[in-house]
């Protein structure tokens, strides 16, 4: 029971910063971006003005989806958009991340060789 | 707000050099599956999954860097192989990735491999050497975790941008000519004082761990220290 307390609240504080302090962070361009920027001038939408860089190259994502740039689309409110879409950031990652690795786990340690070897009920072994 | 993009975009790296970075991220992730599955016990899974939940909840706070309205933000390539070990934790990186390149459109899908290799292979190889080096020469106390926590954070992301420049060396969009050595050098200062950020954000984590949960750390109960007989052992309940 105590190995799930700790990532329990290992989790809350992961839902905390995703969802609550995001909205604190800084909203300059990290530092492969800013890098990518050198040499181009850019107006206050972001767009290239003029100069040259290797930013220029850039193309669209290929599949945005409601979620991209961290925001809910259509969602007009900016704190709650940020925050809830790193909410479901942070449950899906938990949720893909924990569900693999739960499931490529060793079950017996006398047959870690046994790689790729029958899968059965995992129920018995589920605490260690 | 056009701001939290944060890794390698479309365009930036030609297809054919993204391809081989696919091909090369992709076996160096399935080697570490095979590798992992050693470490993947009942305890280590679920702690896994929450490394990677919170390297992605951190990925989103960027802290301001130095001057000139430059940001940075964490890796986790040091606080993954910290907690999880180096093969789980490439791919709790690895996880990370990819749910922002499919679900929140950062970082091409095409750039995927590209982005892998170097936070999670070249950041987490990096980290984890000096991990494994420093802890056998550090006291085992927590200003020795916090040390080595702060400097392999802060090495393995100076590294991990300077995988950047090499591929845009290989395959960069813009032909920079002289100016490689400028998108070098701007990369390198930018990433020394995100790795500052970076370190600071992985030792407080790590220690914190360790404090509440030793046992939960895995590089403490991988590496042993150098004379047992001498240190107590801070982690090993296994």
């Amino acid at each position: 029971m105590k190995k799930w307390g700790f990532i329990v609240g290992g989790l809350l504080v992961a839902l905390l910063l995703a969802g609550v302090v995001s909205n604190f962070a800084s909203s300059h361009p990290d530092g492969l971006d800013s890098s990518l920027r050198e040499g181009c001038t850019f107006d206050a939408d972001d767009e290239i003005t003029g100069g040259s860089c290797p930013a220029q190259q850039e193309r669209e994502h290929e599949i945005g989806g409601p979620l991209a740039d961290y925001g809910i689309a259509g969602l007009d409110n900016e704190f709650l958009s940020t925050g809830l879409s790193g909410v479901l950031g942070v449950l899906l990652t938990f949720a893909v991340a924990g569900g693999a690795f739960w499931l490529v786990r060793r079950r017996d340690p006398a047959a870690e060789n046994a790689a790729g070897a029958d899968r059965a009920d995992p129920a018995t072994t589920s605490r260690g | 707000m056009e701001t939290l993009a944060m890794h390698i975009s479309n365009g930036i790296i030609n297809g054919p050099v993204a391809a081989v970075f696919a091909v090369i991220a992709l076996a160096a992730m399935a080697y570490c599956v095979r590798r992992g599955r050693q470490d993947l016990d009942d305890r280590l899974a679920p702690m896994a999954g929450l490394v990677a939940a919170f390297i992605f909840a951190v990925q989103m706070l960027n802290f301001p860097i130095f001057t000139a309205g430059v940001s940075g933000h964490l890796l986790g390539g040091a606080l993954a192989a910290m907690l999880v070990g180096p093969w789980v934790g490439a791919l709790c990186v690895a996880v990370v990735l990819v749910v922002q390149a499919l679900v929140f459109g950062d970082g091409g899908v095409a750039m995927l491999g590209l982005n892998i290799t170097n936070m999670a292979v070249i950041g987490l190889g990096v980290a984890y050497l000096l991990i494994a080096l420093l802890l056998r020469v550090l006291p085992r106390t927590p200003a020795g975790l916090a040390i080595t926590a702060f400097v392999s954070a802060l090495v393995s992301v100076v590294v991990a941008a300077m995988g950047f420049v090499l591929q845009y060396q290989l395959g960069g969009t813009t032909d920079l000519g002289e100016n490689l050595a400028g998108l070098a050098g701007t990369m390198a200062v930018s990433h020394l004082f995100i790795g500052i950020g970076e370190g600071l954000i992985t030792a407080t984590t790590v220690v914190t761990v360790a404090k509440v949960r030793p046992d939960l750390v895995y590089a403490l109960r991988a590496l042993k220290p150098a004379a047992p007989a001498t240190v107590p052992t801070v982690g090993g309940v296994r």
